[in-house]
């Protein structure tokens, strides 16, 4: 019975169906949210308001002709997105989202867990110059080190950030840091600088502008992604947006109290949370334009970074002096 | 490491075919090459074989976005040719079109700046914005594009009340978004970012590059063609030369966004001061023999077109010299040394309009890489050599 409940758990929720039902229902939110905010529709034939958009974007991408290009590393151009897919959704396993219970911890919620959950974060940036440099396009080689050049900015702060709430509820353990705001709801409040850089980090990962700078179309067409198509293409959209649903979900666990409630409610606060979370990196996305390569560099290392360091101090000091 | 890229024919920053070959090191623009040649129509031939007044239509179709400008730069030639003086009403509301038609490019162009730096709220807020102006040209010519309105002699519609009413209603939207603009233009942070000290253009090299439009007078030269030779009624119209210091891609979206605020000005000053009375005199169907040069301030520059006449009812040799051939040498001079980041927002700040500039058509060879520029007449002449009277191939038989 216990296997099949794993199954069950694993496949259907809040598994691989789950996960692509809500990764592509917050991809809707996401493109219906910044189209609103450009005074545009949006999405709206596909299903009510166009919530099927996604999905059906999908199923026509991979009915769509799958080229692998001459030159390419053919293992590696056809393995990746799948490792990539799989990457971000073992992330999600560790997600306190349905193994919330402290009493009696899930074999996936454990002491560290908050560290693996951001190599697991990392893993993807890697999938993604791997794939441009497999490609061996030379618009898919700039887009590669473009992303790896963005690494060196951001990774640093977002650890910095997402670190600064585990400093203060002095745990590495996402469950017990959840359960730690739930208990001080007050303490958010210090976090909120780190969370307004981990917000900017999160977006970087994600390659969202103003942090697009992997794949501008207007400079080097698809940038990583310029000989991906279909299968695969689809598989790495998938990816990205699973990768934002993983992103923010971690976000709202770190500092915005987890999601208490069991299978049901835990589910209906993970979503409000995550939306929430959205929202702002919509609104990010709506309000800027693409920033260069070296700009995001000398940005990081300038003042999210420091920025991050601030709140791991005053993490440290509160925690000191006050608790 | 050094290696080139290939920017264009096709690429998603043009949205016109032209090849830029860019060699790079690392992020770094070290040398710029421009190919043209990929979209030539022939233009210059056909107007040959056409009268005065169909002329008028084709030099509309030179451009999609200044088609006012080229039949106005034509028909001036011809009327200055045929010795007509076009009457007042004729000229304001050739002017207040042109001036319209300079909104709609400004417009677009700050929307399509946007785009090519990443910033799509500010290309969709200001393309929903520049409907209204193309509502007004509407209302006014019937068109949206290709206003039809000039013809040899004056006009082809006047304005009613009505007309006149609507247009200097929209104008206080525009003011007022255009406002907006200007401070989210000049202030957004991440958008600020990627235009300033982007594309430096000093004045000297500006001079010595013979740039044109917005280009030369972002580098602090104020060069206008309606201000040095007005034409039709600029000599009236009270307005100021825009101008900005910075050299910078962000000097060209200024000086932009100045002249928006001027020709809004001049809009209101024309319709407020529309004299009454004939829109237009009639043209014989022969020029005399002569030559002449027609100068006209497109929105992206100067426009000229030289006119040749032998006396019969077409002209004998057409040419125009579209505003972006006049920058292309800047261009260059600009990518040099900059990121590959900044390729399509410094091509796209000397607003190109690639078709206009086309007089050649490039053969390249896709399997040597072989180069070769062709005028029209001779490619034509290949494919007669080449398949003479073959029979046409049906692609498909009639089943019964």
């Amino acid at each position: 019975m216990a296997t099949v409940k794993t199954l069950i758990y694993l496949v259907v929720c809040p598994g691989l169906l789950f996960l692509f039902i809500y990764s592509t229902f917050c991809e809707w939110y996401d493109r219906k949210l910044y189209a609103r905010l450009q005074n545009r529709m949006g999405p709206t034939h596909t299903g009510r308001w166009g919530v099927l958009q996604p999905i059906a974007d999908f199923f026509k991408l991979m009915s769509k002709e799958d080229i692998v290009p001459d030159r390419a590393d053919k293992v590696m151009f056809s393995a990746l997105p799948a490792f990539g897919l799989a990457i971000v959704s073992t992330a999600m396993l560790l997600l306190p989202v349905w193994n919330y219970s402290l009493k009696k911890p899930a074999l996936t919620s454990f002491s560290g867990d908050l560290i693996v959950i951001l190599y697991l974060l990392s893993l993807p940036t890697f999938i993604f110059f791997l794939a441009g440099w497999s490609s061996t396009n030379l618009f898919s080689t700039i887009g590669a080190a473009r992303v790896l050049t963005m690494l060196f900015g951001y990774e640093v702060p977002l650890f910095l950030s997402v670190l600064s709430p585990a400093v203060l509820a002095n745990s590495w353990r996402l469950a017990e840091i959840a359960a730690f705001y739930r208990q001080r709801p007050l303490l958010v409040l210090v976090n909120l600088l780190g969370f307004a850089i981990a917000l900017v980090c999160v977006q970087a990962k994600l390659e969202r502008t103003p942090f697009d700078i992997p794949h501008a179309e207007t400079e080097i067409v698809g940038g990583t992604f310029t000989e991906y198509s279909g299968k695969k293409l689809a598989i790495f959209r998938l990816m990205l947006d699973v990768e934002m649903v993983v992103a923010s979900g971690l976000l709202a666990t770190v500092f915005l109290g987890g999601f208490p409630g069991g299978l049901f409610l835990g589910l209906i606060n993970f979503i409000i949370k995550t939306l929430f979370v959205i929202f702002f990196l919509s609104l990010i996305r709506a309000t800027t334009s693409r920033i260069r390569v070296d700009q995001i560099v000398s940005f990081s290392w300038k003042y999210l970074a420091p920025l991050a360091v601030l709140q791991l101090l005053i993490s440290i000091l509160f925690k000191g002096l006050i608790l | 490491m050094k290696f080139q890229i290939p920017i264009g024919p096709q690429h998603p920053a043009l949205k016109e075919p032209i090849g830029l070959r860019i060699t790079v090191e690392g992020e770094i623009i070290r040398d710029a090459d421009l190919r043209l040649g990929y979209n030539h129509r022939g233009i210059e031939k056909l107007a040959e074989s056409k009268t005065w007044v169909q002329n008028i239509y084709l030099t509309e179709r030179i451009c999609g976005i200044c088609s006012h400008s080229h039949t106005t730069c034509y028909v001036q030639g011809v009327e200055k040719l045929m010795e007509l003086q076009p009457p007042k009403r004729g000229l304001y509301i050739r002017t207040l079109v042109a001036e319209l038609e300079r909104i709609h490019s400004h417009l677009l162009w700050l929307g399509v700046a946007g785009h090519e730096a990443g910033f799509d709220s500010f290309f969709m807020y200001i393309w929903r914005d520049r409907e209204i102006v193309m509502d007004i040209l509407e209302i006014i010519s019937g068109n949206r594009v290709h206003y039809g309105i000039n013809t040899i002699g004056g006009v082809r519609r006047d304005l009613d009340a009505l007309q006149v009413k609507r247009t200097l209603d929209s104008l206080d939207t525009l003011r007022k978004r255009s406002e907006y603009y200007k401070h989210l233009g000049t202030n957004e942070p991440s958008f600020v970012a990627r235009l300033a000290r982007v594309g430096y253009l000093s004045r000297e090299e500006a001079i010595s590059l013979c740039a044109v439009g917005p280009t030369l007078r972002a580098s602090g030269v104020p060069m206008d063609v309606r201000k040095d030779d007005p034409y039709a009624v600029y000599d009236e119209v009270p307005f100021e030369v825009c101008t900005a210091d910075t050299c910078d891609v962000l000097g060209r979206t200024v000086v932009r966004i100045k002249e928006l605020f001027q020709s809004y000005n001049i809009i209101e000053y024309l319709l407020k001061n529309l004299p009454a009375g004939e829109i237009a005199v009639k043209a014989p169907r022969r020029a005399r023999p002569g030559e002449v040069v027609s100068r006209y301030e497109a929105p992206r520059g100067e426009n000229i077109h030289y006119i040749k006449s032998n006396g019969t009812d077409k002209p004998e040799r057409l040419k125009v010299r579209a505003p972006t051939l006049g920058n292309y040498a800047a261009t260059i001079k600009m990518l040099k040394n900059g990121f590959i980041a900044d390729v399509p927002l410094i091509f796209a700040a000397i607003d190109p309009c690639i078709c206009c500039a086309e007089r050649a058509a490039a053969i390249v060879n896709a399997r040597t890489g072989e180069e070769k520029i062709v005028p029209m007449d001779i490619l034509r002449q290949t494919s007669q050599r080449t398949s003479p009277n073959k029979d046409e191939k049906r692609e498909a038989e009639w089943p019964l």
